[in-house]
């Protein structure tokens, strides 16, 4: 009632000015609170969905589509052999603190997360830059010991966004970035607010204000939508209630895809497991549909690879495992085991693996193989499965963009070692070809997928519920962001 | 009298260090690494090494206890692993929240339990008493987040007087944070209510049946006068001995409504460090919470002895 009050106030103050600005507050609701407001030193994808593109900038930045864009830096040369980056820097850029950013800053920031004490959480992403070099105050030089094709892609993450040295050592409770929102407040537990920077060196953001409140609960989140608390929730956790929001003309669903591949990983060191039959025989015993309609209320895509069904180089392989539980015990004879055979299935909390864990175990279980379920905190899931490699088999959506690499690393948890995946890999890494690229991508999609290194389930989607009458706001997720710069209210 | 409060003031001493040795031990062998939780699946091994070692979790346990022992004794709880602030300023922005909504909720359950236990008792086989004696048999029945969640589709999505949650602050005045803690506090307050309410009704029945009530009565007092003047004073040592553990509850055991409601409380906070094995906070909390349980004995206990002097002896 007080937003509407003051939006319609706002409103006519903007006709009297004679000009057209829409202004107004929004309330967002996410399940998750961010640990700290550090996007450089934490994975938690909390911090990115209230901070990424609205607090804080990247050289380059992700479109709504999943595009790499210009963001702080306004252009770039690449150097023949692919081993020099020039970035030219957006003149006039400023500090929430008033700071100016410049070439410094970046070097800073570059530096300062490839560093031995670096606490970045994707650290690999600025593997294989060798020297950050200021060539003037909006020029800066990155050298790299071996071209990357992926550099502009890794320098749009969260992870990469340009921070200051004044601001640095605050940075966890006052992020001081050059978005088009500034940090407000913090109340612990509860709710984060962002106000326009009336600075900002782009476009200005339409909002005046954006307060994130944190609700965990799915039914507290159906409560806040149905009260109208809440303007707009991202990543609803209440799939069952989206019919009733669709039905209702006060709202809008947006169902988007993420990047978070869900896949039941397989550990392809342990016996039975670490014969192809064997994997082969659990890719035919599992029916994606049933997991999608059951687990997931009918949201999702079924992927047939470790890819992203909406990138331009995904080739549909379903067909590869397509669901035939005769196939799957013929395999399983096949492979010595026409009784099947007992392994552990490992649940981390999220509903896609507790409420998808169940119907695969029955699926399974229809070809012979029996599964001793156990449901895991991600604490405990990482140090028992992740790191401690001790899992038959356990379920889990990869939600880092484009990140099939994982499959070139033979200590990676589901430990597929394969030396000609690994060339492949390493041949992409080099390749700034757009065709040749294209040409890698799709070979390593095809090798894992008749490798079957995992099952390969579904593309994990994203229901966003919002007010009917917002607009501009994300309905993908390319990554995890709650990107606010475009969002306005209808009149 | 004062060698008996030594004695439980040393008994109280004795019972935190205990304690703080068994939450400490207890969290020790909880599996998972606080550092590879906040750091994720792509985190590398020396990213990890360096978190520790700010963390300070490459210290030996023993050192690691008595730094957390010898800071609290210091009034420091130590620094959040993962929010990275310091542990008492949360707890203390928590306790703005967790305190008020216990005492609001303890109030409004002996609002209705003492009025409804008095006249059940004083009705005794009556309609009265077959209604509250069913009635609070179905709050005590009820789970309170299944109750909360039916006020929040009355109150909030159908007649829209209350807000489906989250906490107001008490910057905008009392009643806008009062407001915003009222559905949470009903939720809380009716099966503790139903509770109270049937031990009242008891220790009241109980009292009546005493040799001094029958005095009372002879002497011309109506059953009524009786039960005022004579039995409820008699009769309020159980039911204080539950209001005090039912106090203790409520400061800790809301969590399930501070979810329904996402209220920052104290409940909530040990709920995500737990997840998040952010320990340093968890050990805090409880530890924070034994302390209170503790206290809250040591009162009843030094009452007891000022009500009763034949308990100061008692060894």
């Amino acid at each position: 009632m007080r937003r509407m009050a003051k939006t319609a106030m706002v409103g006519i103050l903007g006709l009297i000015a004679g000009m057209a600005q829409a202004g107004g507050e929004i309330v967002v609701g996410q399940q998750l609170e961010p640990p700290h407001m550090d996007p450089t030193s934490a994975a938690a994808g909390a911090i990115d969905e209230v901070l990424y593109s609205n607090v804080f900038e990247g050289l380059t930045r992700f479109g709504p589509d999943g595009s790499v864009n210009p963001g702080l830096a306004e252009s770039w040369e690449i150097s023949d052999d692919g081993l020099v980056y020039t970035f030219r820097l957006q003149g006039g850029v400023s500090f929430h603190d008033g700071t100016a950013m410049d070439a410094g800053d970046v070097k800073f920031t570059l530096d300062r997360a490839r560093d031995e004490t670096s606490q970045n959480a994707q650290k690999a992403l600025f593997e294989g830059i060798s020297q950050v070099d200021v060539v003037d105050d909006l020029t800066v030089k990155v050298s790299l010991s071996a071209p990357n094709g992926n550099l502009l892609f890794n320098l749009a993450w969260g992870d990469a966004v340009i921070v200051a040295p004044e601001s640095i050592g605050e940075i966890k409770q006052n992020p001081i970035g050059t978005g088009a929102f500034r940090f407000d407040d913090w109340v612990q537990g509860d709710q984060i607010t962002l106000v326009r920077n009336e600075d900002y060196w782009g476009t200005p953001a339409k909002l005046d204000k954006a307060t994130f409140k944190f609700i965990s609960d799915p039914t507290a989140a159906f409560a806040a939508m149905m009260a109208e608390d809440v303007d707009v929730f991202g990543g609803y956790p209440a799939p069952e209630n989206l019919p009733q929001f669709e039905a209702d003309a006060r709202f809008q669903v947006l169902v988007g895809s993420t990047e978070g591949e869900t896949i039941l990983a397989i550990n392809n060191q342990v016996e039975p497991l670490n014969n192809v039959l064997v994997r082969e025989a659990i890719a035919h015993a599992i029916d994606r549909q049933a997991i999608i309609d059951g687990a997931m209320f009918g949201l999702g895509t079924p992927i047939g690879t470790h890819f992203a069904p909406h990138h331009p180089d995904y080739v549909d392989l379903t067909g590869i495992s397509q669901y035939d539980p005769d196939l799957a015990k013929t395999l399983l004879a096949q492979a010595g085991f026409p009784d099947g055979f007992k392994t552990t299935l490992k649940l981390p909390p999220p509903s896609y693996a507790r409420r998808g864990g169940e119907i695969i175990a029955a699926q399974l279980r229809a070809v012979g193989i029996e599964t001793e379920i156990s449901t895991l905190e991600w604490a405990q899931w990482l140090e028992q499965v992740f790191r401690g490699k001790d899992f038959g088999l356990t379920i889990v959506s990869h939600t880092e963009p484009f990140d099939i690499g994982i499959y070139a690393r033979p200590e990676y948890y589901f430990q597929y070692d394969n030396p000609d995946f690994q060339a492949l890999n390493a041949a992409l890494m080099q390749e700034t070809d757009p065709a040749a690229r294209s040409d890698l991508m799709v070979k390593m999609q095809r090798m894992i997928s008749e490798d079957y290194v995992n099952g390969y389930l579904f593309q994990l989607a994203t229901p966003t519920v919002a007010n009917a009458k917002l607009r501009g706001l994300w309905k993908d997720a390319p990554t995890q962001a709650t990107d606010l710069t475009g969002v306005y209210w209808e009149e | 009298m004062l060698r008996y409060v030594a004695r439980r003031l040393l008994s109280l001493a004795m019972s935190l260090l205990v304690a703080s040795a068994v939450i400490f031990l207890a969290l020790e062998v909880v599996p998972g690494d606080p550092a590879s939780y906040m750091l994720g699946m792509n985190a590398q091994e020396d990213t990890l090494a360096a978190l520790r070692e700010e963390l300070g979790l490459n210290k030996g346990m023993v050192a690691r206890y008595l730094g957390w022992l010898g800071g609290m004794v210091q009034g420091d709880f130590g620094i959040s692993y993962t929010y990275r602030t310091p542990v008492s300023g949360m707890i203390a922005d928590r306790l703005w929240i967790s305190l008020p909504l216990a005492v609001y909720a303890l109030i409004l359950s002996t609002l209705i339990a003492f009025p409804a236990g008095i006249w059940a008792a004083s009705r005794r086989g009556s309609w009265v008493d077959l209604g509250v004696m069913g009635t609070t048999q179905l709050g005590v029945a009820i789970p309170n987040f299944w109750f909360a969640i039916l006020m929040v589709l009355i109150f909030s999505i159908n007649l829209r007087w209350f807000s489906a949650g989250g906490f107001a602050g008490w910057d905008d005045g009392l009643l806008m944070g009062l407001k915003s803690l009222t559905l949470p506090a009903i939720a809380l307050a009716l099966p503790q209510a139903s509770i109270l309410t049937r031990v009242m009704r008891s220790a009241l029945l109980d009292t009546l049946g005493e040799d001094f009530i029958r005095t009372a009565r002879a002497k011309g007092l109506s059953r009524g006068q009786a039960l005022r003047r004579h039995a409820l004073r008699n009769a309020m040592i159980p039911v204080l001995t539950i209001i005090g553990l039912q106090f203790s509850f409520l400061l800790a055991g809301a969590i399930i409504i501070e979810n329904i409601f996402f209220l920052p409380g104290l409940g909530q906070l040990v709920f995500k460090a737990i997840s998040a094995r952010d320990l340093i906070v968890v050990e805090s909390v409880v530890m924070l919470l034994v302390f209170a349980v503790i206290v809250v004995n040591f009162t009843v206990d030094i009452a007891y002895a000022w009500v009763d002097p034949r308990l100061r002896g008692r060894r």
